[in-house]
């Protein structure tokens, strides 16, 4: 019989340890699943995992997509250091594209160089606004952030829907619901000539460093870490609980709006129904994988990155369905969550179990 | 003899909570299990309930020795419990609450009709199709109490009964004690009420520090008298340092007041007293008794509407968060070291931070300045001989003396004008005890004004200079330690605030 016996220490190994078992037994669990679909599980774990990244192109379409995974996720991991749960991520990068996006069209011929500096700002300000929602929600009323966070998600989606069907809709584009092309001065510059990557890889870069010594050597971090680990302690402290509900919530908005707007001025270059293959909600199995720590997400945002990429490639060379990308995450979202036991328990094979 | 427990002994890592406890109860009396919070009985009678096992010592069950593995077992003995925390689920009907507590599973419509049934024997009127919610405590009591009838229970175990009851609702529980008695069945009463057990129990049994002290007859006692056993007698006085220059008030208190909706905390009503600089002000009292809201009035983590009743060296400050008190000297060391006075996962520097921030330089224009937490942290275990790892280790690693110690450090080296100290020495071994005692006692003669709230009253006599009493939110009046005796404060602390104003009585003397 297989017991679990809680530990008397928390382990350090396990600590850094789950995240890599998680990822092994994800790749096992994977080659099982191709092999149960009749497919090589060796070739098709190399088509996932490695052909994408065997070019250079690769790897810029690899950072393309980690961007926005490393904003929401660096965002969403200091609430949750603060039991603050953002979930609503996809909803706040959807509005930061928004807002972005309208000034994109509404000043379509512009040259401006300030173009791109009010479309950043534009950005932040929308996804702040929009995870404002839920904070003064459950500052006021106490609803719950889970819930609102999620719900306006699907709010901000319609919304674009209606935007780009509507008021945004490019007039010469045979109406197609999509705005216009975004002028020149409203696109990114581009990191890597012959690529899609964009200058934003280089500030989500900074935003993470940004986020690390915020949350280790500032007094902000210091009381979103004591509001999440003791409330009561935080009260002793006369730290405010409603000011970390607000702060994080806010942060995590802005942040996952700055990555709407990369979407939009950068790889999409207008505005379309959908903007985001679910970046926002991916970034919260970012987040856990990474440990709530900027490096840790940094990490896990190239991982999860790459399941986007493989999903491509094994869509194209084994034609299987769009699906096995969200397969992938799930399964390293679940052997994350059922590892991370370890930390505080371990196994112990044995018959001395005690009868109630 | 229905119940016999002999040499029955219980260890925790930090404290021995019974020590070769013997006593015993007959068939068809009301028993009482007398004694001050942490003197043993909870872990006593958990035992008996079979929630826990003695390491040492039989139980003895109508004669028969057993081992009560859980608490199923002693329902089908014929021990019955009700707690003094109901565990009813709130959303579900009588029925249904009764249904989940029970051994025995039947169809739910006879089990209604038995709910009716006992309920009206025992004079327990109970609707089986309400839903707990919408009851009242007392009603809700009643619910506990029909479903450990409904075992037909030869002991019942009572633990505080009457603490969340009105004096209307006690009278009538003491009416259905009386007939479950007349019935002959045992009921074994927990409470540190001399009232109450003078006017029902038959014997009582008194636990001081987990022995037994003493067993009696509460009608042929006097009230003062089980005051007595229960706090103990050889309490010493230490020479005082009468010649203690004390100042002016520096923390004054008047008519503070507070309701909650919790059944569980006793609300407080026109709490007034004054503390002075160079001094060492205690209160006493069993724990619930208002102890807690207090505190958190006094030390900001929960403010006040009236700003006025709460003065910090003239200041109004009831309405000031703790961080802006902490700021005109207050410095607070709550009750719960782990998880209030700390964070548990947090180093020992860090956890400097927690109330330092603002009023030191371990913060700097919103930067942690770590090598100033760290050394501040050293400081501190060096001074108060904490016994730990270092400034790294995380505090949930101390014991809870050192701790305590830590905690006490990291208070004083702020030099406060003001000190709030709630159980300074609960759960601390005898040396670090010794070690905080006299730490408040030198901040004391340094010109700090200290209030000790704390349930140990040896301590309260060994370091304060006047103390006062709280019993249900009220506080008595507040008079010098050294006039006080303990008998005076057991009376108060068992209730009688009103029949006996036991400090009016020593002064006619």
């Amino acid at each position: 019989m297989i017991r679990l016996e809680p530990r008397l220490a928390p382990s350090r190994t396990m600590v850094y340890g789950a995240p890599l078992l998680a990822v092994v037994l994800t790749l096992i669990t994977g080659a099982a699943l191709f092999s149960a679909l009749g497919y090589n599980p060796l070739q098709s774990l190399y088509l996932f995992f490695i052909q994408p990244i065997s070019d250079s192109y690769g790897i810029t379409e690899l950072l393309l997509k980690a961007t926005p995974l490393t904003l929401c996720a660096v965002g969403l991991a200091v609430g949750f250091r603060g039991n603050v749960w953002n979930i609503g991520a996809e909803g706040q990068l959807t509005m930061g594209a928004i807002t972005a996006g309208a000034i994109a069209v509404t000043w379509h011929d512009s040259t401006s160089s300030l173009m791109i500096p009010i479309m950043i700002v534009a950005g932040l300000a929308g996804g702040m606004a929009w995870a404002a929602i839920p904070a003064l929600l459950k500052t006021r009323f106490h609803a719950n952030e889970i819930l609102t966070s999620l719900m306006l998600t699907y709010v901000a989606t319609f919304f674009l829907g209606y935007l780009v069907n509507g008021p945004l809709r490019d007039p010469e584009g045979f109406n197609f619901p999509e705005s216009r092309m975004f002028g020149d001065a409203a696109l990114l510059p581009m990191l890597v000539e012959e690529s899609r990557l964009h200058i934003g890889a280089l500030i989500a870069l900074f935003v993470v460093i940004l986020g690390w010594v915020m949350m280790a050597r500032t007094l902000i971090g210091f009381q979103v870490k004591v509001v999440g680990l003791t409330p009561l302690a935080a009260h002793y402290a006369g730290f405010s609980p409603k000011k970390v509900v607000w702060m994080s919530l806010l942060l995590g908005g802005a942040l996952a709006g700055l990555a709407g707007m990369f979407e939009v001025a950068g790889p999409i270059g207008q505005l379309q129904p959908v903007i985001s293959p679910g970046y926002g909600f991916t970034a919260i199995i970012v987040a856990f994988l990474g440990r709530l720590h900027p490096i840790g997400i940094l990490l896990a945002a190239l991982l999860v990155a790459l399941s986007y990429l493989g999903g491509e490639t094994v869509q194209m060379e084994l034609s299987l369905p769009l699906a096995v990308t969200g397969v992938f995450q799930g399964m390293l979202l679940f052997f994350l969550l059922a590892c991370d036991v370890l930390i505080n328990y371990r196994l112990s094979i044995g018959f001395k179990g005690k009868t109630a | 003899m229905r119940l016999e427990l002999s040499g029955i002994t219980k260890a925790f890592p930090a404290c021995i909570a019974n020590d070769h406890v013997n006593f015993d109860v007959k068939a068809g009396e009301i028993h009482a299990l007398l004694g001050e919070n942490g003197a043993g009985k909870s872990t006593l009678v958990k035992m008996i309930y079979g929630i826990m096992q003695p390491d040492e010592g039989s139980i003895i069950w109508e004669g028969k020795s057993v081992q009560i593995e859980n608490p199923g077992m002693a329902r089908k003995l014929g021990i019955g419990m009700v707690f003094q925390h109901f565990s009813l689920f709130e959303s579900m009907s009588v029925l249904e609450n009764v249904a989940l507590g029970i051994n025995e599973k039947g169809p739910l419509k006879e089990l209604a009709k038995r709910i009716i049934e006992v309920s009206e024997k025992y004079g327990l009127p109970l609707d089986p199709d309400r839903h707990i919610h919408t009851l009242s405590v007392g009603e809700r009591q009643r619910v506990e109490i029909v479903r450990c009838l409904l075992q037909d229970p030869s002991l019942i175990i009572m633990d505080e009964p009457t603490s969340v009851l009105t004096p209307q609702e006690v009278d009538k529980l003491f009416v259905t004690l009386r007939r479950l008695r007349e019935e002959g069945r045992s009921i074994l009463y927990i409470s540190h009420k001399l009232d109450e057990i003078k006017a029902l129990c038959d014997r009582a049994t008194i636990l001081r520090a987990g022995k037994v002290v003493g067993d009696c007859d509460p009608s042929k006692e006097s009230a003062r008298s089980m005051a007595q056993m229960m706090v103990g007698e050889e309490i010493k006085i230490p020479a005082k340092n009468l010649n203690a220059k004390v100042g002016e008030d520096c923390l004054v208190v008047e008519n503070l007041s507070m309701s909650t909706n919790d059944v569980f905390v006793a609300d407080l009503d026109n709490v007034t007293f004054s503390v002075k600089s160079g001094e060492i002000f205690g209160i006493a009292g069993v724990a619930g008794n208002g102890q807690n809201n207090l505190l958190s009035l006094l030390s900001g983590e929960r403010l006040s509407a009236q700003g006025q009743a709460i003065r910090i060296n003239g200041l109004p400050v009831g309405h000031l968060g703790s961080h802006k008190r902490r700021k005109l000297g207050l410095a607070f060391v709550p009750e719960e070291r782990l998880g209030h006075g700390t964070v548990p996962e947090m180093s020992l520097a860090d956890n400097t931070v927690l109330s330092g921030h603002g009023v030191s330089d371990l913060v700097q224009m919103g930067w942690l300045r770590f090598s100033k937490a760290h050394r501040l942290a050293k400081k501190i275990i060096d001074a108060f001989d904490v016994r730990t790892g270092g400034s790294k280790s995380e505090a949930k690693s101390l014991s809870g003396g050192n701790l305590q110690k830590f905690i006490i450090g990291r208070e004083l080296l702020k030099s406060p004008q003001l000190l709030i100290v709630a159980q300074p020495t609960w759960g601390v071994d005898a040396g670090a005890a010794a070690a905080i005692h006299q730490a408040l006692m030198d901040l004391r003669d340094q010109g700090c004004a200290i209030l000790v709230v704390s349930q140990d009253l040896d301590e309260l006599f060994a370091i304060t200079d006047r103390m006062a009493v709280i019993s249900h939110g009220r506080l008595s009046e507040a008079r010098p330690t050294h006039e006080t005796t303990v008998e005076q404060v057991g009376l108060l602390m068992g209730g009688l605030f009103d029949q006996v104003d036991a400090w009016d009585e020593e002064a006619q003397r």
